[in-house]
């Protein structure tokens, strides 16, 4: 079966600054696989690349989503198209709608899974009010399923940090994806919170069937959770493989584990 | 809460001291000294530095106070313990439903016998209001829940105004069928204006719609053959119905019903839209673009969709007003009233119905009431709005989010509580 993502040569230039160069990566279903590398390596640009914040200045973003499994390029897609298709994503810096309730936030996840136009929410006919309330129930399961659910008619920014990290994900969760590519979804958490996200993430991956990519820089997160690493140092693909080589990689120790990191 | 007088140091005293010394250097020029040109004498008033410095001293003490209470109640709502013991005039309103609805439908009686109550200047007065408030709520849809700073608004009006006259002048078009062609001419302008600004964003928009703004009273003021330049359209007829004659209290009295009717309409719409999919659309729009986008809003269309339903009430609007008036002219479209209606929705409380409302009656209707102080209008108006933006900068009634309940394990039984 083809690959999920299927990222060829992808480069990404800003100005003279070749953030990402020629990076080739690709995932299989139902996979969990970390992208690694030193702060300023381009691992979020690469994600911005993929998901269409940003247009690559060169390479192929194929995606193949397991329910159809028709292979399709993305990249020049705006993000909201890429969401539809079922790719979806989180932030390194927490991107909530800090000022709605935490089920607004998912249930913005679920927009591209609604219809509602403007004539549907000015009569609220009957098919509008179904969908709204079929939409008000799903995210309350999304909530249910990542322990959010006290927190329902809370605002978003009144949240705990761990909790606020927990709903980003409840709410790219709640569009449906096929991938989830999370952008250091364990910064600024302590060693508890971090051990419940692990936990997280792959019953996100067992429970639903939903494919993860994620950047980190917590090693003892990635080496754990993850079945596969790739590895960018200045743009470039340094190394890729399973995390017990990577450990051993002199490449990779001397770009980005360094000395003070015990490997 | 202890007496605010007792917390009051001698470090306080020595502050008020300085800023009064500082005031009273300040306004010297101006408040002392008087030339009086008849007799080529200077007047030395010297009774007004100590005016200037007494006022300085005291207010400067009663601002501190204010300062103190609201830090002190930023740090109580910081303690959610203490939160939750304070329960305020609002929350126990949201939780008697039937309150707020019999209190909506005392104001709705009362808006409707208002003209027969009161005299016919009254009534002008209240149209002019209830024209604004319609302004406001639409211009809240941009503004308050898209979060786009859109500073030309007031063109809207103007085509709506226009459209009206114009069509009126050389087609004798009447009244009723230049309403819905006034709000989808002002429509279809917010659409076109939008698609070029789609990718702009607060003080860069705002610059741009600004500009539109200029744009639109420029041509106005020098397109003779359109709209017949400063000098105006006169003579647009007021509305009537059934082709009956009126006089002038009678269609006071109708546009007063009118603009009623579209105000009611409009909370109506607003009110549905904002709980819905594009209402949340434009909230997350407001609150972050790149996550609502990631998150599948195509927010070009969400812009759209702002623009066009925001613009569309501004034309409705401005036919009312060009029958009201019966004469309209570039003057009446300036940037300062995109500017006054812009305050409305700031002062009032960005997204929020009832505050856009008020702080547009307030707006309106408080210069009407001060006539015997016009002279100081301008100045009490920006007195007002730096009190209210030190001291409630989310406005006189801020926005709250719906709320949703659950009972316990299943996702049923919603209610809403607004």
């Amino acid at each position: 079966m083809a690959p999920i993502l299927d990222v060829k040569k992808l480069r990404m230039d800003f100005g003279g600054l070749r953030a990402v160069n020629d990076v080739d990566l690709h995932i299989n279903e139902k996979e969990i696989v970390a992208l690694i590398g030193p702060n300023g390596a381009g691992k979020t640009t690469f994600f911005n690349c993929i998901t269409g914040v940003t247009r690559p200045t060169a390479g192929d973003v194929m995606i193949a989503p397991p329910s159809t499994g028709k292979v399709e390029r993305v990249n020049g897609m705006k993000p909201n198209r890429i969401t539809e298709k079922g790719l979806a994503r989180t932030f390194q810096n927490i991107r909530l709608f800090q000022n709605m309730t935490v089920l607004e936030n998912v249930m913005i996840g679920r927009h591209t899974r609604m219809k509602a136009g403007v004539g549907g929410a000015i009569l609220r006919d009957r098919r509008t009010m179904a969908e709204e309330k079929q939409v008000i129930e799903d995210s309350y399961e999304v909530l249910k399923k990542l322990n959010l659910e006290q927190f329902v008619n809370e605002l978003a920014k009144n949240l705990p940090y761990g909790a606020q990290r927990r709903l980003e994900i409840a709410r790219a969760m709640a569009t449906e994806p096929f991938l989830l590519l999370l952008d250091e979804p364990a910064a600024g958490m302590n060693p508890q919170e971090t051990h419940d996200l692990d936990e997280t993430i792959v019953r996100i991956r067992d429970t639903e069937g939903i494919t993860i990519l994620l950047i980190e820089h917590d090693m003892s997160l990635v080496m754990s959770l993850s079945e596969r690493i790739y590895v960018v140092d200045y743009g470039k693909l340094i190394a890729a493989g399973v995390p017990e080589d990577i450990k051993k990689n002199p490449e990779v120790i001397k770009a980005y584990l360094g000395e003070d990191v015990d490997a | 809460m202890q007496n605010p007088l007792k917390q009051i140091t001698p470090k306080d005293i020595k502050r008020s001291l300085l800023m009064a010394l500082w005031f009273m250097f300040l306004t010297f020029p101006i408040m002392v000294i008087k030339v009086n040109t008849i007799t080529d004498t200077v007047e030395w008033r010297w009774i007004n530095m100590f005016i200037v410095g007494a006022a300085t001293f005291i207010f400067s003490h009663v601002w501190k106070v204010l300062i103190d209470r609201k830090e002190g109640r930023m740090a109580a709502a910081e303690e959610p313990e203490k939160k939750a013991e304070k329960v305020t005039l609002r929350e126990r309103l949201e939780e008697k439903p039937a309150i707020v609805k019999t209190g909506s439908l005392v104001i709705l009686g009362l808006a409707v016998l208002f003209p027969i109550m009161t005299g016919m200047y009254q009534t002008s007065i209240m149209i002019t209001a209830l024209l604004y408030v319609v302004l406001a709520l639409g211009l809240n849809i941009i503004v308050g829940l898209g979060g786009l700073l859109v500073l030309g608004y007031i063109v809207f009006y103007g085509v709506g105004a226009y459209t009206y006259a114009i069509l009126n002048y050389h087609f004798g078009l009447n009244f009723w069928l230049a309403l819905p062609l006034g709000g989808i001419f002002a429509m279809a302008l917010g659409i076109l204006i939008a698609i070029p600004v789609l990718r702009l964003r607060g003080d860069y928009l705002a610059i741009v719609t600004l500009a539109f703004g200029e744009i639109f009273r420029i041509v106005m003021e020098n397109w003779n053959a359109l709209s017949f330049g400063p000098s105006g359209i006169a003579n647009i007829p007021r509305p009537t119905i059934f082709g009956l004659d009126f006089n002038l209290k009678q269609s006071t009295n109708l546009t007063y019903y009118i603009i009623l009717v579209f105000v009611v309409l409009t909370i109506f719409i607003v009110r549905r839209l904002e709980d819905s999919r594009l209402g949340r659309a434009w909230v997350a729009m407001r609150e972050d673009e790149i996550a609502g986008e990631s998150m599948g809003i195509d927010m070009g269309k969400t812009k759209l969709a702002a623009f066009a339903l925001s613009t569309f009430w501004a034309g409705v609007a401005g036919v009312i007003f060009a029958g009201k008036t019966t004469f309209i002219n570039p003057a009446s479209f300036t940037m300062w009233e995109s500017i006054l209606v812009l305050c409305m929705v700031v002062l009032g409380g960005m997204g929020s119905i009832p505050g856009v409302i008020t702080g547009a009656l307030i707006i309106t209707l408080l210069p009407e009431y001060l006539r015997a102080f016009s002279e100081y209008r301008m100045l009490i108006f920006g007195a007002i709005l730096v009190i209210m933006m030190v001291f409630k900068p989310e406005g006189m009634i801020p926005a709250i989010r719906q709320k949703y309940e659950f009972k316990l394990n299943t996702g049923k039984n919603r209610k809403g509580v607004k």
